[in-house]
């Protein structure tokens, strides 16, 4: 896809303005409003199976467990309880867990939570950082095999990332990093073949004048980079700050690989090993949503302060 | 596409520049590359070469493995469990990529035409937030057979419940509609951005014609929106092949092999059997089929020329 500089245009609705010539206007009228009524019905039920599923994790979160069996059909929380919430936090007893139905086991959500954050924190920053300086040197610079280094990196594009996951593994254990926060980011600290294409894109067109003045009072390509065109580029630094962030937050293969031990585990990670703990009969429902929803909650504070801008920019961000 | 001729463009401008100025940005381009070239090296090119190598060996997770030949691409060719694998696969992908695609083709058509709320294109992308494993939990519960909402629902409007991920002809369609609920709407938006692309002066010619919405839909639509599409669609189809997620954390293969996915039965061989080489050997494969598909649907989709052009 093609990347500009400017926003994505908004243009005025296309709604054509007449039809045949033939149609009255009361028909006309009917016809129009017919079909804007089907779509927006559609859109409505569209909205309402996207937002249901959030709202039914809420509803499950807040019941309690026991109860959810015998009214299954209520629209409403069943028997009102932080019990879920209460057990996922480590902060009610077994005696009380057991009671409500939910798993005794223990559950480290707030160490689970702190590796989350660092691990997709550091993968942010790190992958932001060095992904834009590369895309910078495949964009503006001038030597010699660019462009052909630049495909090789975009081929990486096409691997599944299982095949190179195998033998990353044996590496992170040669490492001896097996089981840490480290061996989880480490592969996506340094770059993905999509936040450079995604940055490069976004490089090319930012014209070349503001650099050739600053080039002209004798800055150099360092502070060209890291005082003009990286503050000039705030906007998709920031989208891709967010995918990427979003993307860390949600991994769930690698960090199964390589970090599987209590004190290296990450939320996702976490989810699954509850959700096969929860005994086959009765599973803690209440539990499980209430886990799921505070795993989601960051990135859904995120998402209200800054997902307009998210929403606004996927249109020239192309395709991830 | 325009980035090539655009990169061409600057050669151009900056071509005249003497000699001693490119050598000097060759050790600064140097600088700025040197920490994702290290990834890349370290990451992604070793590793696929590793990869390859293993897929010789008989390599397993604790020491190293001895060269053996073609053994494991003997042994995967005629392993039923395998083909069994690429098969449920293959099926996942085709549900998945066709539901997806064209929900998010009509969504982005409905958005284009009805509103351009910035609140609706939130609530939109919202699912795509979300983990793939917060995703599979919460729908494995909806659907879950005596007390999921969606199976209490069927009961109260009198229709029969379903075994959703207990039965093997069910547990692909719904873990591929699962997924099509995460991943259509950011789909849809980017099929949305392609829609804007496309100049307004269009439609008001076609409506003067007297085209219809959908004359208007299959003549102006569709053509224009090919290569935005075919980009969708590459990128799509090689996540979907990726499934993995939804699978462990609800059937983990089951019942009967019905969603053993390539990328399961993968990790299986490898971490569940320790047989590395095995599982390498399966991945190679993987990345032969992914390219073939990704050349193919390139190639039909002529992705690379716009009829706007």
């Amino acid at each position: 896809m093609t990347a500009t500089a400017t926003p994505p245009q908004t243009r005025p609705s296309v709604s054509p303005p007449s039809r045949r010539e033939d149609l009255t206007p009361a028909r006309r009228a009917r016809r129009l409003n017919v079909g804007r009524i089907i779509a927006w019905a559609a859109l409505i039920v569209l909205l309402f199976v996207t937002l249901f599923p959030f709202y039914w994790m809420l509803r499950t979160a807040l019941s309690t467990n026991t109860a959810l069996y015998t009214n299954a059909g209520s629209l409403l929380p069943v028997e009102f309880s932080w019990g879920g919430f209460a057990r996922v936090l480590g902060l009610s007893s077994p005696e009380q867990a057991a009671a409500e139905g939910g798993t005794t086991g223990s559950i480290n959500f707030w160490l689970y939570l702190r590796n989350t954050v660092i691990v997709a924190t550091v993968i942010t920053v790190g992958q932001v950082l060095f992904s834009s300086m590369a895309a910078y040197a495949f964009a503006r610079l001038e030597w010699k095999g660019r462009d052909a280094v630049f495909f090789l990196f975009l081929t990486a594009l096409m691997i599944p990332p299982i095949f190179v996951q195998l033998p990353n593994f044996i590496l992170v254990r040669d490492l001896g990093l097996l089981n840490t926060l480290a061996g989880i980011i480490l592969p996506f600290f340094f770059m993905t073949p999509f936040a450079i294409f995604f940055m490069r894109q976004f490089f090319l067109g930012i014209s070349r004048e503001v650099e050739e003045s600053a080039k002209i009072d004798g800055a150099g390509h360092l502070r060209i980079f890291f005082r003009i065109v990286l503050p000039m580029s705030s906007t998709p630094v920031f989208t891709l700050a967010l995918l990427t962030y979003i993307t860390a937050w949600g991994e769930y293969f690698w960090p199964l690989l390589v970090g599987r031990a209590d004190d290296s585990r990450v939320l996702t990670v976490a989810l699954g090993i509850f959700r096969s703990q929860t005994p086959q009969t009765g599973p803690d429902w209440a539990g499980l949503m209430a886990g799921t929803l505070v795993a989601a909650l960051p990135i859904f504070v995120l998402f209200i302060l800054f997902g307009r801008k998210l929403v606004d920019n996927l249109g020239y961000s192309g395709i991830k | 596409m325009n980035t090539r001729t655009r990169s061409l463009d600057t050669r151009a401008i900056v071509a005249p520049r003497t000699a001693r100025r490119r050598r000097g940005d060759a050790r600064i381009a140097l600088f700025f590359i040197a920490p994702a070239a290290l990834g890349f090296i370290a990451f992604y090119l070793v590793p696929s070469l590793r990869g390859i190598w293993f897929s010789f060996t008989d390599q397993n997770l604790i020491g190293a493995g001895k060269f053996i030949g073609l053994d494991n691409y003997t042994r995967m060719f005629g392993d039923p469990l395998f083909w069994n694998a690429l098969w449920v696969t293959l099926e996942y992908v085709v549900i998945n990529i066709g539901v997806q695609t064209v929900l998010a083709v009509g969504i982005a058509v409905l958005m284009h035409r009805l509103t351009r709320s910035a609140v609706v294109r939130g609530i939109i992308l919202l699912p795509y937030l979300v983990a793939n494993v917060v995703v599979a939990l919460v729908w494995f519960w909806m659907m879950d057979y005596s007390t999921g909402i969606i199976n209490v629902f069927l009961d109260f409007v009198g229709g029969d419940r379903m075994a959703f991920f207990g039965n093997e002809n069910l547990a692909i369609p719904t873990i591929a509609l699962i997924n099509v609920w995460r991943y259509v709407g950011y789909t849809a938006l980017l099929v949305f951005a392609g829609l804007q692309t496309i100049p307004t002066q269009l439609y008001e010619a076609a409506a003067l014609d007297g085209a219809s919405e959908v004359r208007m839909f299959r003549s102006i639509t569709l053509p224009l929106l090919r290569p935005v599409l075919a980009l969708v669609l590459v990128i799509t189809v090689v996540g979907s092949f990726q499934i993995f997620d939804t699978v462990a954390v609800t059937t983990e293969g089951g019942p009967i092999n019905s969603t053993r996915v390539i990328y399961y039965y993968i990790y299986q061989q490898a971490f569940e059997r320790f047989d590395l080489g095995y599982a390498s050997a399966m991945s190679v494969f993987l990345l032969i089929v992914l390219a073939v598909v990704a050349y193919f649907q390139l190639k039909i989709m002529r992705s690379n020329s716009s009829d706007l052009a």
